[in-house]
């Protein structure tokens, strides 16, 4: 794409002179240094201090989970501040949040693809892994909320002595469905994609237990032509049923809200602006993710800046559909002449939680959506390092305004409350990020972290020059 | 089953993907029809050059979505219609829109379930012994940055010298005999 304004250093070796872009690999790699590059992070003898450190931290913050899980088991959901008439709290909160981050894993891996986008093939692995951890931490919170999460098989159908059965004419039980297998596609997809790189690692690891390991992990793939012809189209074909799969799960969970008779809720844009907005978290969390990541294991040659400055432009783009959905519900609850539209939206602005809105407006829209369109922001790590965290607070603080405001002064002012999360509450939603990132680090020491299959594609030495022409020469003359 | 002994195949490595497809080439003209290239990435040339074209997995992955489709459907209306048939703000028992999005789930759940698993049973995985993995120069290069042609011993136009010869006659890094 064309660039308005000054290139910065054009003699700067990572921009390509023809298109004043950021490479998307760095010059000068082969097919053996790609794969020395990522298989080394993996098999090395030495696991980094900054690693164990690292993973230490994260597993002390995941501790929160066990204790507020165990309490929770213990004593029930009302140690949770949920009460009557706000029965959604953090646990639906946290829900959707966690869910829309994974979103973007599932874009990069599968929409990409199929728009032929092949800059993502280097990130496309762990947004991937940040999508499943992210679904884990996202599926706890429904079930811990039934109150009584070891019974949570009741929601599946199967022939039981109660003789019940789900009941399919409510959103929440379309939300079983579309988790559970969003999830397991997830999974499907991440493991097929890591299977050629499995077996690279079998090949250079050297302690007979890697060997094992990763050779079980790659189920004996060898490279063979016809199974890379079988395997690229099975890709295609998962990544053309992600693509539907991904709009229809963050639709369905829209429809949670969307079907119920609330103010605020019962509007036919929640589908389109929840699977924007989350994209747009998702993007962040990538490059909340990303950033460290290149600059801690030295990936700077495999994830560019051009990746960031595209990502940037993905969030952009989610961001102004964001924009636009927050700028028609206000619109319409003007439009709808409805009393009850109207206060709900008074309310959200300038109630007595009014606040929670405007820090909304403040991080999703006011912060990104004005810096992102210079370049130079968008090339500057540090910068979208610390825009990635505003983001993600943003699109939290988006669920707390949409699942709050509407419940706590609801249609009979006799039955308004209000809304307080406990210190519960709170412990289990940072003992989530601990989660996450215990999940994360351990995928980033043990698993190929950047696709090296797909990375070789993108190298020049792929070129078969003069398309077997002398080949067919050599054929005639020896027949 | 007695193990099998003896040759599996004459396996060429080459430097290039180009080297590659034109050997594949040379050895189809010559009516080689059991050999198999193995490359670090696909490569579409030379699955050109092997006439390899069809895969049968986007039909595993219609039939898969299919019966997902019916299964999800068909559960969902038995339940509410007749096994579990509940009276809620007087909606139609049949009321099928609500049904959409279980039983949509249920065919990407099974079309992808299927694509994946029948993509490994296609090329027969888990297969974790392959009489290729004795070559000395397989498991180095084959995932890393080499590409191999292996004209396999069954094939009746397979002659030890003469197949060598062949081979050697596209300027290969290495020929190397794989026993099984």
């Amino acid at each position: 794409m064309a660039t308005q304004g000054p290139i910065p250093e054009i003699d700067d070796p990572m921009i390509d002179p023809r298109t004043g872009e950021y490479a998307v690999i760095a010059p000068g790699h082969t097919f053996k240094s790609v794969t020395q590059k990522v298989a080394g992070i993996v098999l090395t003898d030495n696991t980094p201090m900054g690693w164990l450190g690292g993973l230490f931290l994260a597993a002390t913050v995941a501790m929160g989970v066990v204790i507020a899980v165990t309490w929770l088991v213990l004593k029930g959901v009302g140690i949770w501040g949920i009460t009557i008439p706000g029965a959604w709290g953090f646990a639906i909160i946290n829900f959707v949040w966690w869910i829309g981050i994974g979103h973007a894993g599932t874009l990069i891996s599968a929409i990409l693809l199929l728009f032929k986008q092949t800059w993502r093939n280097s990130i496309n692995r762990f947004a991937e892994a940040m999508t499943i951890f992210a679904v884990c931490c996202a599926a706890m919170f429904p079930l811990l909320h039934i109150g009584r999460p070891w019974l949570g098989y009741w929601l599946l159908p199967y022939p039981n002595s109660m003789n019940v059965w789900p009941q399919f004419r409510s959103p929440l039980a379309w939300d079983v469905f579309a988790v559970s297998t969003y999830a397991t596609i997830s999974i499907v997809f991440w493991y097929m994609g890591m299977i050629p790189d499995f077996g690279t690692l079998r090949d250079r690891a050297k302690s007979p237990l890697a060997k094992y390991a990763y050779g079980m992990l790659a189920v004996g793939w060898r490279g063979s032509t016809r199974h890379w012809i079988r395997y690229e189209s099975a890709s295609l074909l998962l990544a053309g049923l992600s693509t539907p799969l991904v709009l229809s799960v963050h639709t369905t969970i829209s429809f949670d809200f969307a079907v119920a008779a609330m103010a605020g809720w019962h509007t036919t844009i929640f589908p389109p602006y929840f699977v924007a907005g989350a994209v747009y978290s998702g993007f962040a969390m990538v490059l909340t993710l990303a950033i460290p990541i290149r600059k801690f294991y030295h990936l700077e040659d495999l994830v560019t800046l051009r990746h960031l400055d595209n990502m940037a432009k993905v969030m952009l783009a989610t961001g102004s559909i964001v924009g636009y959905g927050y700028g028609m519900e206000v619109f319409m609850s003007w439009y709808s002449a409805s009393h009850w539209e109207y206060f709900m939206m008074w309310n959200r602005m300038f109630g007595p939680m009014g606040w929670a809105y405007w820090v909304l407006i403040l991080t999703n829209l006011a912060i990104p959506l004005t810096t992102l369109w210079s370049r130079k922001l968008r090339v500057n790590a540090a910068y979208l390092f610390f825009l990635s965290f505003v983001v993600n607070i943003g699109m939290w603080f988006e669920r707390f305004v949409i699942v709050v405001t509407s419940l706590y002064r609801d249609y009979l002012p006799s039955s308004w409350g209000t809304y307080r999360a406990t210190k519960w509450d709170y412990m289990l939603f940072i003992g989530t990020w601990g989660l996450f990132s215990t999940l994360f680090l351990l995928f980033a020491r043990f698993a190929p972290m950047v696709p090296m299959s797909e990375l070789r594609t993108m190298l020049p030495q792929t070129k078969i020059s003069n398309g077997g022409e002398d080949a067919k020469a050599v054929v005639q003359e020896a027949i | 089953m007695p193990p099998r002994e003896g040759i599996y195949g004459l396996l060429a490595e080459f430097n290039t993907p180009g080297e590659l497809v034109q050997a594949t080439k040379l050895a189809y003209g010559a009516g080689f029809r059991r050999m198999e290239s193995y490359t670090p990435y696909p490569v579409e040339e030379a699955a050109e050059a092997l006439h390899f074209h069809k895969t049968r997995v986007p039909l595993i992955c219609l039939l898969g979505g299919l019966m997902g489709l019916t299964t999800g459907a068909l559960l969902e209306i038995w339940i509410n219609v007749w096994g579990f048939p509940l009276n809620l703000r007087a909606m139609p028992l049949f009321s099928w829109p609500a049904f959409v999005v279980p039983a949509y789930e249920w065919t990407i759940l099974f079309s992808g379930l299927s694509t994946c698993f029948g993509m490994l049973a296609l090329n027969g995985l888990p297969q974790l012994y392959h009489p290729l993995f004795n070559a000395p120069n397989f498991a180095d290069g084959a995932s890393t940055d080499k590409f191999f042609l292996c004209l396999e011993a069954n094939d009746p136009r397979f002659d030890r010298i003469e197949t060598r010869k062949l081979l050697e006659s596209c300027s290969p890094v290495s020929v190397v005999e794989v026993q099984h």
